[in-house]
C-alpha cells in the first residue's frame, strides 16, 4: 500500500475542490484510506494520518474513530508522535468519552518525564480536557511541578492548576503553599499565569480572597516596575511593557480591593499613576486605561480618583476610534447609577453618539440616554430621543418606545407635553409599542381630565389617515368611544377645533372593524367604542344598533359575544344602557412596573354570562344594583357577583366622593342614612378590634314631627357578600320633637372588604296611618368597610 | 474567558478553529458560518466588538482573513483585540514570509 499522503498534500487537494460535494467526496476517500491504515496498525504513518484526521475534524467532519489512535500515539516514545497524540486528545477527547480515562497513566508518566517539553505537553493536555477524576489523580503531580524552578514548566503548571481548581474546587487548599513564591519570579510568563491562578482562587473562595489581600503591596510593586522600567524588547508591545500582564494585575487588584478599605487605599497611588502616565495614542494604552477605570469604579476609591476615571471615559467618548467609544459607553452605563452627576457632564457627547452609524454604539448610547434623563433636561433629551426613534432600526424601536414612555411618565413637565410625546411615539413607532403600554396610556389619558378634548381630537386625526398601527388604533378607538361627544361638539381649547360629525366618527370606527389589518383585540376595542357612542351621540343611534346587530353573527367568537350582549342591551335592558355606558371614572394605578391592571368589575347583567370581561370593555358595574334588588323581594334577575375585587367603582347613577381624600383621623365619621318626613336615621361606626372585617353600626332614629312614631321596625339588607346581624332595638317608639331616639346595633361582616351598601326598610305608625319606606344607603365612609 | 478562537476567510471557510468549551461538531459549522456573516456585514468604520447571543465577538481583519475571538463579559475587549494582533505577529515571526504569502492566498 503506498505511503499515505502528507497533511500538506491533503490541504492542497481539498482547496482545489470547487463545490461542497466535491470536498466531501475527497474527504470521504481520504477517511477510508486512513481507516484501513489504522486497521493495519501501521506505526510509521500513524502520526501523519492522525494529523490529517484532525484537519478534517476542524472542517466539521466526524473523526471519532481516531480517538484510540491518539492514545496509541501518546504511549509511543517518539516526541513527534506524542505531540500529535496529545493534540488529538485535546481536540477529539473530552470527559464525555469513556476512552479518556485510559490516558491518565500516560499523562502521569509523562509528567515525570526527563524532557521538559514532554512534561509541558502533558500539562497542557491535562489543563485542557482533564476530567474531575483525572484531576484528582494527578493534582499532586501538578502541585509538585508548580514548585519547580524551571519557569517553562512552572507557567504551564499554574495554568493546569487553574483547570484543576475549576473541575474540583475542593483541591484549592492543596495549591495554597505553592503560591507563596509565585510572585517572586522574574519571568513574565510565570508572573502572568500566577496572577491568573490567584485570580481564579480569589473568585472562588472568600477565604482565599482574605488570605491573598496581603499580596496587594507586592502586586503594586510589580505593576510599578512594569510602568517605570525602560524599553524591554522581550515584552514590548507598541511602546508599552507587557500590557497583558498589566491588565491582569489590574483585574486582580480590582477583585482584592472590592469592599476593602485598606487594600483600596494601598492601590490609590498606583492607579492614579497608571491613569496619568499611560500613553493613549495607541490602542494598547487605551486597553490599560479601560481596565484601570473599571478597577477604580469597583473598589472603594477616593472621589478624586473617581472623577479622574470618569474624565478618562469622557475623553474616550471624543476619540475617533469606534472601539474606544463603545468601551466608554459600556463603562459609563455601569457607573451612571453611582456617579450620576459626573456622567451628566458628558451628556451632549452621549446624545451625539445616538447618530453614530454603528449599531452597538447606538444601542449603548440609547440606554445611557435613558439613564441620564432627569427633570431638568427632559424636554431636550426627549426631542433627541424622538428624533432617534424616527430614524433608528426596527430592532431598537420597541425598547426606545418603552424607554420614552417610562421617562415621560416620570419627568413630564406638563400634561399636554406628555400627551404630545405619547402621540408622537404612537404615530412614528405605533406598531412596535409593547402591548402593555396600551392600558398604561389609556389610564394616563383618563387621568388628565382637562386634556380629554384635545387628546381625542389629536387621536382622531391620527387614525383618519392610517389605521394600521394596532396600539395607536386601540388607544384611539377607546378614546373616541369615551369622549366622542367632546369630539363632535368641537370644544377643544388647546388646538383649533375640527368639525366632525357623528357619522364621520362612526365611519372611521366601522372601517377599523372591517379592515383586514385590524387585530382581533383592536376590533373588540372598536366595537365597544361604537357601543359607548350610542349614549354619547344623539342622532345616529339607529346606525349603531345596525352595526352591533351585524356583528352578532361574526365568525370571531369574541366579537360575536360582545355584539350579542350589546344587542340585548338595546333590546331588553335599554333602561340600563345610559348607566352602564357612563363615562369611566379616574382609574387607580395598581402597579408601576409591568402591565397595569385596570381593575374594575364588569357588570354585565346577562343571566347567561357569569364571567368577567377583559378590561378594554370598561362598562359600569351594575351588579351591585342587582345584588340588592332581589333581597327585598324585588325583580327576578339573578344577581351577578363581581369576582374581581373592586377598586373604586362608581355606583350607577352618581359618583362617590373621593372618600380617601377626607380621612378623618379621629374616627370614622357618622352619616345620615335617611332623612324624610321628619324621620332621621343616623349611623355611627366602629370597627371591631378583634375582627377587622366586622363593622359595628349603631343607628339612631329620631323624629322631628309633632307626633310620635310607634311600632317602628327597622330592617336592613346588604349585598350577598356581606353578613348582617341585627340586635334588638332599644324600643319601638320614637318620641316626637327629637326628644328621644331609638338605638339599634347592626353588625356587618365584610370579609371581602367590599364597598358597604345597604337597603333599609322602615315601617312605623304615624298620625294614625301605617307608613313604609324603602331607601338605599350609599354614603358609607371608606373607613367603615376598608 | 475566551470561548473560542477562529480564523475564517471571506468565503466562510475555516482555516483554524479552537474551542475552549464543548460545542457539538455540527453546531460548530453553524456557529462559524453565522459569525463570519456578522463580521462580513460590518463596514470599516464600525467598531470591532459585536454582541452576539449571550457573548461578545472581537474580530480583526487581515487581508482576506478574519480572526474572530468569542469572549464572555469578564474579558477586557480591547486587551483581546491587542491579543489577536500579537498572535498574528507571532505567526509572522515564527513562519516569516510564509504567513504573509499564505494570508493573501487564504
Amino acid at each position: 500500500m503506498p505511503a499515505p499522503i502528507r497533511l500538506r498534500e491533503l490541504i492542497r487537494t481539498i482547496r482545489t475542490a470547487r463545490t461542497q460535494a466535491e470536498e466531501r467526496e475527497m474527504i470521504q476517500k481520504e477517511c477510508a484510506a486512513i481507516r484501513s491504515s489504522f486497521r493495519e496498525e501501521d506505526n510509521t504513518y500513524r502520526c501523519r494520518n492522525v494529523a490529517k484526521l484532525l484537519y478534517m475534524h476542524m472542517l466539521g467532519y466526524p473523526a471519532h474513530f481516531g480517538q484510540l489512535e491518539c492514545l496509541k500515539l501518546i504511549a509511543s516514545q517518539k516526541f513527534t508522535d506524542k505531540r500529535i497524540g496529545y493534540l488529538g486528545a485535546m481536540l477529539l477527547l473530552d470527559e464525555r468519552q469513556d476512552v479518556h480515562l485510559l490516558m491518565t497513566n500516560c499523562i502521569k508518566n509523562d509528567l515525570n518525564h526527563s524532557t521538559q517539553y514532554v512534561q509541558g505537553l502533558a500539562l497542557c493536555t491535562l489543563g485542557c480536557m482533564g476530567s474531575s477524576e483525572m484531576c484528582r489523580d494527578l493534582a499532586g503531580e501538578v502541585e509538585k511541578l508548580l514548585k519547580t524552578s524551571n519557569s517553562y514548566l512552572r507557567k504551564k503548571a499554574a495554568l493546569c492548576a487553574v483547570h484543576v481548581i475549576r473541575k474540583v474546587p475542593e483541591l484549592m487548599e492543596m495549591f495554597l503553599p505553592a503560591t507563596k513564591n509565585l510572585l517572586n519570579e522574574k519571568n513574565h510568563g510565570v508572573l502572568h499565569t500566577s496572577v491568573v491562578l490567584l485570580t481564579e482562587m480569589c473568585e472562588r473562595s472568600p477565604d482565599m480572597l482574605a488570605h491573598f489581600r496581603k499580596l496587594v503591596p507586592q502586586l503594586v510593586r510589580i505593576l510599578k516596575n512594569l510602568i517605570m522600567s525602560g524599553y524591554s524588547p522581550e515584552h514590548d508591545v507598541s511602546g508599552i511593557s507587557d500590557p497583558f500582564l498589566q491588565v491582569r494585575i489590574l483585574r486582580l487588584l480590582r477583585i482584592l480591593g472590592r469592599n476593602d478599605d485598606d487594600s483600596s487605599e494601598a492601590m490609590n497611588d498606583i492607579l492614579a499613576q497608571v491613569a496619568t502616565n499611560t500613553e493613549t495614542s495607541k490602542n494598547v494604552g487605551n486597553a490599560i486605561l479601560y481596565e484601570t477605570v473599571l478597577t477604580i469604579m469597583d473598589i472603594k476609591s477616593e472621589s478624586g480618583l473617581r472623577v479622574l476615571a470618569i474624565n478618562i471615559l469622557g475623553r474616550f467618548l471624543l476619540n475617533n476610534d469606534k472601539n474606544i467609544r463603545y468601551v466608554a459607553l459600556t463603562s459609563l452605563l455601569k457607573t451612571v447609577q453611582t456617579d450620576h452627576n459626573a456622567v451628566q457632564r458628558h451628556r451632549s457627547t452621549i446624545v451625539d453618539c445616538l447618530k453614530d452609524l454603528d449599531v452597538s454604539i447606538k444601542r449603548r448610547a440609547m440606554e445611557l440616554s435613558f439613564a441620564l434623563v432627569n427633570g431638568n433636561n427632559v424636554r431636550g433629551m426627549m426631542k433627541e430621543l424622538l428624533y432617534f426613534l424616527d430614524s433608528c432600526e426596527p430592532e431598537f424601536k420597541a425598547d426606545c418606545a418603552s424607554g420614552i414612555f417610562l421617562a415621560a411618565e416620570k419627568y413630564a413637565p406638563s400634561k399636554r407635553w406628555h400627551i404630545d410625546t405619547i402621540m408622537r411615539v404612537l404615530t412614528t413607532a405605533g406598531s412596535y409599542v409593547r402591548d402593555d403600554a396600551v392600558p398604561n396610556l389609556i389610564q394616563l389619558i383618563t387621568n388628565s381630565v382637562e386634556m380629554h378634548a384635545y387628546t381625542v381630537q389629536r387621536l382622531y386625526k391620527a387614525i383618519l389617515g392610517d389605521y394600521s398601527q394596532q396600539p395607536l388604533v386601540q388607544v384611539a378607538s377607546w378614546c373616541v368611544g369615551e369622549y366622542g361627544d367632546l369630539l363632535v361638539s368641537g370644544q377643544c381649547e388647546e388646538e383649533e377645533p375640527i368639525q366632525v360629525t357623528e357619522d364621520e366618527v362612526l365611519d372611521i370606527l366601522e372601517s377599523v372593524l372591517i379592515s383586514n389589518m385590524s387585530a382581533s383585540v383592536t376590533r373588540g376595542y372598536a366595537l365597544t367604542a361604537i357601543m359607548k357612542l350610542s349614549t354619547r351621540f344623539t342622532c345616529t343611534v339607529n346606525r349603531i344598533k345596525k352595526v352591533v346587530s351585524i356583528y352578532g353573527s361574526s365568525i370571531d367568537v369574541e366579537l360575536q359575544q360582545r355584539a350579542v350582549e350589546y344587542n340585548a342591551l338595546f333590546k331588553k335592558y335599554d333602561h340600563m344602557r345610559p348607566a352602564l355606558l357612563e363615562r369611566m371614572p379616574v382609574m387607580e394605578k395598581v402597579t408601576t412596573n409591568g402591565p397595569t391592571e385596570i381593575v374594575q368589575t364588569n357588570g354585565e347583567t346577562e343571566p347567561a354570562v357569569l364571567e368577567t370581561k377583559p378590561p378594554p370593555s370598561g362598562l359600569q358595574p351594575a351588579s351591585q344594583a342587582n345584588d340588592l334588588l332581589d333581597l327585598l323581594g324585588g325583580s327576578d334577575i339573578t344577581p351577578v357577583i363581581p369576582t374581581a375585587p373592586t377598586s373604586k367603582p362608581a355606583s350607577a347613577g352618581g359618583e362617590l366622593l373621593d372618600l380617601l381624600g377626607d380621612l378623618n383621623l379621629t374616627g370614622i365619621p357618622s352619616i345620615t342614612a335617611y332623612n324624610k318626613n321628619g324621620l332621621k336615621i343616623d349611623f355611627t361606626f366602629e370597627r371591631s378590634n378583634t375582627n377587622p372585617s366586622v363593622t359595628v353600626i349603631t343607628i339612631q332614629a329620631s323624629n322631628s314631627t309633632e307626633l310620635d312614631m310607634t311600632d317602628f321596625v327597622f330592617q336592613a339588607a346588604v349585598p350577598k357578600t356581606f353578613q348582617l346581624q341585627l340586635l334588638s332595638p332599644s324600643s319601638s317608639v320614637i318620641p316626637a320633637f327629637n326628644s328621644g331616639t331609638i338605638t339599634q346595633v347592626i353588625k356587618v361582616l365584610n370579609p371581602q372588604k367590599q364597598q358597604l351598601r345597604m337597603r333599609i326598610k322602615l315601617t312605623y305608625n304615624h298620625k294614625g296611618s301605617a307608613m313604609q319606606d324603602l331607601a338605599e344607603v350609599n354614603n358609607f365612609p371608606a373607613q367603615s368597610w376598608q | 474567558m475566551i470561548k473560542f478562537f477562529l480564523m475564517v476567510n471571506k468565503q466562510g471557510q475555516t482555516r483554524l478553529s479552537r474551542y475552549y468549551e464543548h460545542v457539538e461538531i455540527n453546531k460548530r459549522t453553524i456557529l462559524e458560518a453565522e459569525v463570519i456573516k456578522n463580521c462580513l456585514s460590518r463596514s470599516k468604520d464600525q467598531c470591532s466588538f459585536i454582541e452576539y447571543k449571550d457573548f461578545k465577538l472581537v474580530y480583526r481583519q487581515y487581508a482576506a482573513l478574519f480572526v474572530v475571538v468569542g469572549i464572555n463579559e469578564t474579558e477586557n475587549e480591547m486587551a483581546v483585540y491587542e491579543l489577536i494582533h500579537n498572535f498574528v505577529e507571532v505567526l509572522d515571526k515564527y513562519f516569516s514570509r510564509v504567513v504573509s504569502e499564505t494570508l493573501y492566498l487564504l
